[in-house]
């Protein structure tokens, strides 16, 4: 390990054996981790690999089931976040864990201990996020503020604790390319003052731009050391999956140009649902047939409500605002645009893709029942348990869903397979149009190229999808074009051949001409 | 003075309700929603007037009143934080036993002679030494008119319910003990992620909350009719429920609010004595009527309710370790 320091000089946090078991499931086993002074140290590894557990291990809001912590290589109890605080442990939450209601100040205050006023810590602030540029309003609303300057109150705020060790859960996936480039700036920084940091990604090219050692977890259990600047982004890959992943095939078929326009969005608006909710503005985007369209954004800027607005889930005033194969659907409910033969797949599987405790099957009786009526209904009403059945096999043989049971709780999976089973239960229908939020979101690379393929085959069998990510790498390898929203408003799609990381990243952080940015971002 | 006694009367109805609205308020504010209310208001009317009768001092029924709400919400706290039962159940089941309990226990004082609370001034006279001179400031600015007796010539409970409003608006929103609280029930995850101690506060809110619950049922059978009858509360936790909603979580709203219901209430009292041909049921529903649409009207804004609204109202914690 390149990281091991002199004889006599511990590191300043080393984890050995560290376990955690969750009822019968063992999330973290047996796990020895070595983080030296003044080091980017990566946690890799998939979803569900343990990573977060560890985290929460040693950020004190889980107790370990057996092993121990060396501090400054003294064993020592992490009882509990104020814990941790204290030894010099500070953390930067994936989900943020910020209170909306309240100022970016009051933010700040709740996580120190002193009794300092809230005006002092509001000067701090300022002065820090000045210094290490990442400007920042003390003042202003969390609820109002976007999820790139949300971030920057969580830095902030762990910084004001002095920390010798932070952990950033995942700091990147919410983040433009250009806020990232500037978080990674603030990094180098840290660590030039001494200070480690836990760097967790999956993002590789990330973790060979700037770590200096990583710990690679797979199923709860330590499958490598390594320097990632000695490593390939495929062989961090293979340590984390522990297989090779499939590139996607885009078949050399050229591209139907001209085809029909078959999902219309006309001067789509809609005014906000709540206070913290982003308003629709104007949204113009046309889908074609044969075509995959993507919607790039940072999350919480409209794409989830530009979602509900074409699913059905909200109805639009002007019925010619959504057009589906040409007909006018603003004002038709979800069952009558699935009859138009479009298909959606939200962003949340449980509870909005699928009913958690119904098993496969009844998810999707539910959602097919209008229009598969004659196969699985009939004229009377009556179940047809075995066409569905049948159905349900169908598809989780063809999207190859690992499941424990033969009709399990949709609960009961994991969240890439269910995923793969809700698509799977829309393409089964061989829609005309497909609408689908987050496809791969929290899913295992494996489940995410075989949902991808899927989305590229409907599409070259003539189908309409458009796909709202936050993933650019996916939009990329699957779209045809590619738009962005931001704070509401769409832009004009970019054809991928036009598209570079660098468009898209100025368009996702606001920066169109013409284009009022929110306030704050622009310095 | 007809206008000064109705002011006086209008602060008696209106006293249990603001102070039963301001403890749930605190309640509701840490993310606990509380339906006992009604449950341990009447509690405390009945601690509070059998420990006055058994006593003789209605000085030590206050306390009584205000020490069975307090232990009354301990148990309601037990059950939902502790054990994380469901909210809205356990409140209910809570008024339900209060109500069967309060009975029970104030079945020896039905109909036996009450204490009533003394005025301010009075209780003051009794202190020695520097008890008599405020007597006898208070006694003559009483005088004053109009609002002399509103002002000086009142029970000691109405001067607590006001400073607790003035009290718990100062603490939510000027302390950082208070937006500790408020953090809890904004978001109770990410309150427990940043090491604040979720069910220790939500079990001093919840106590709080009883407190002042049990000695607004103090009020009612120390000041406001001095005697034990079963179901004195008669809906007014209810109606305190209801109040902090419509204030939109706000202490000064509640504050209006109390005072309007308070104020309606009379009012319609004094149209039914003088027989305006209205049927007595709908001048009855009045100040529930007109309450209902002060605070809708003022809690209009959408954005600023929502903004006050404890987002993890209800929901219950349970902390993985």
């Amino acid at each position: 390990m390149s990281q091991v320091s002199a004889e006599g000089d511990p590191a300043l946090l080393e984890t050995r054996k560290l376990t955690k078991v969750f009822g019968a499931v063992t999330a973290c086993d047996a796990i020895d981790l070595r983080i030296a002074r003044g080091e980017i140290h990566a946690l890799l590894g998939e979803n569900g690999a343990g990573k977060s557990t560890l985290v929460k291990m040693l950020f004190g809001s889980l107790e370990p089931t057996a092993g121990e912590v060396l501090w400054k290589g003294t064993p020592t109890r992490i009882a509990s976040p104020a814990e941790a605080r204290r030894l010099g442990i500070g953390m930067v939450f994936q989900h943020f864990s910020l209170f909306e209601a309240l100022t970016a100040a009051q933010n700040i205050a709740l996580a120190l201990p002193d009794r300092t006023p809230i005006a002092t810590i509001a000067e701090r602030a300022r002065t820090l996020s000045t210094g290490y540029g990442l400007p920042l309003d003390p003042q202003s609303l969390v609820a109002d503020l976007s999820v790139g300057e949300r971030q920057r109150i969580e830095i902030i705020r762990c910084l004001l604790q002095e920390p010798e060790l932070i952990i950033l859960d995942e700091p990147t996936s919410v983040l433009t390319p250009q806020e990232a480039d500037r978080l990674f700036e603030t990094l180098l920084r840290l660590r030039g003052e001494g200070k480690s940091i836990l760097y967790i990604s999956h993002r590789l090219d990330e973790v060979k731009r700037i770590c200096d050692a990583a710990t690679v977890l797979r199923h709860g259990k330590v499958v490598a050391h390594c320097d990632p600047r000695d490593e390939t982004a495929g062989s961090l890959a293979r340590m984390m999956v522990g297989t090779e992943v499939h590139a996607i095939r885009r078949s050399d078929a050229p591209l139907l140009t001209g085809g029909e326009a078959l999902l219309e969005i006309n001067q789509l608006s809609r005014p906000p649902a709540t206070p913290f909710a982003i308003p629709l503005r104007n949204v113009d985007l046309q889908v074609r047939a044969g075509e995959i369209v993507g919607i790039a954004g940072v999350a919480g800027n409209g794409q989830s409500e530009l979602f509900e607005a074409l699913s059905g889930e909200t109805l639009q005033p002007d019925a010619a605002a959504i057009r589906i194969g040409g007909r006018d659907a603003g004002q038709l409910t979800i069952s009558e645009r699935r009859l138009l033969g479009s298909a959606f797949v939200p962003e949340e599987r449980l509870g909005h893709g699928a009913a958690p405790r119904l098993r496969l099957s009844e998810n999707l009786l539910l959602s097919r029942h209008r229009t598969d009526r004659n196969a699985f209904l009939g004229r009377l009403g009556i179940v047809f348990s075995g066409a569905i059945q049948l159905a349900s096999q169908r598809i989780t043989k063809s999207m190859d869903v690992r499941k424990s049971a033969a009709d399990p709780e949709a609960a009961a999976l994991s969240g890439g397979n269910l995923q793969k089973f809700i698509i799977g239960r829309e393409l089964d229908r061989q829609p005309s149009v497909l609408v689908v939020n987050q496809p791969t979101w929290g899913v295992d690379a494996g489940a995410a190229a075989r949902i991808r393929q899927a989305l590229i085959e409907l599409a070259r069998n003539g189908s309409a999808v458009l796909v709202i990510s936050q993933d650019l790498d996916e939009l990329f390898e699957i779209a045809d074009a590619i738009a962005v929203m931001h704070d509401g408003r769409l832009s004009a799609p970019l054809p991928r051949s036009e598209a570079t990381f660098e468009a898209i990243g100025l368009l996702m952080g606001g920066a169109e001409p013409g284009h009022a940015g929110r306030a704050g971002e622009a310095a | 003075m007809l206008f000064e006694s109705v002011l006086i009367t209008i602060a008696t109805a209106a006293t249990p309700l603001l102070l039963a609205a301001i403890g749930e308020l605190v309640v509701e504010r840490s993310g606990v929603l509380n339906l006992g209310v009604e449950g341990m208001m009447v509690m405390g009317a009945v601690c509070g007037f059998g420990a006055a009768a058994l006593t003789g001092s209605p000085w030590l029924g206050v306390l009584a009143a205000v020490a069975a709400g307090s232990l009354f919400s301990l148990l309601f706290g037990f059950l939902t934080l502790s054990i994380a039962t469901n909210q809205v159940a356990t409140g209910l089941s809570l008024t339900l036993l209060g109500l069967g309990l309060s009975s029970m226990i104030g079945e020896a004082f039905v109909g036996s002679a009450g204490t009533k609370l003394p005025t301010l001034a009075a209780g003051l006279g009794a202190v020695p030494v520097v008890g008599p001179p405020l007597q006898n400031l208070l006694t003559n600015l009483a005088e004053l008119p109009l609002i002399g007796r509103f002002l000086f010539g009142q029970d000691p409970i109405f001067y607590i319910s006001i400073l607790l409003v003035v009290g718990v608006a100062w603490f939510l929103f000027r302390t950082r003990a208070g937006l500790t609280l408020r953090s809890v029930g904004d978001n109770h995850a990410s309150a427990h992620a940043l090491g604040i101690n979720v069910l220790g506060i939500r079990y001093l809110a919840v106590m709080f909350g009883g407190a002042c619950a049990g000695l607004a049922g103090g009020h009612l059978s120390l000041v406001y009719t001095p005697q034990w009858v079963e179901n004195m509360t008669a809906g007014r936790g209810w109606i305190a429920l209801a109040l902090v909603v419509f204030a939109s979580w706000r202490p000064l709203r509640v504050l209006a609010g109390a005072y309007l219901f308070g104020a309606v209430t009379i009012g319609q009292l004094h149209a039914q004595a003088m027989g305006f041909g209205i049927p007595s049921q709908l001048l009855s529903a009045m100040p529930y009527l007109a309450t209902i649409l002060v605070l809708v009207l003022i809690s209009r804004n959408r954005r600023l309710t929502l903004m006050n609204t404890p987002a993890s109202l209800g929901q219950p914690f349970v902390p993985d370790r």
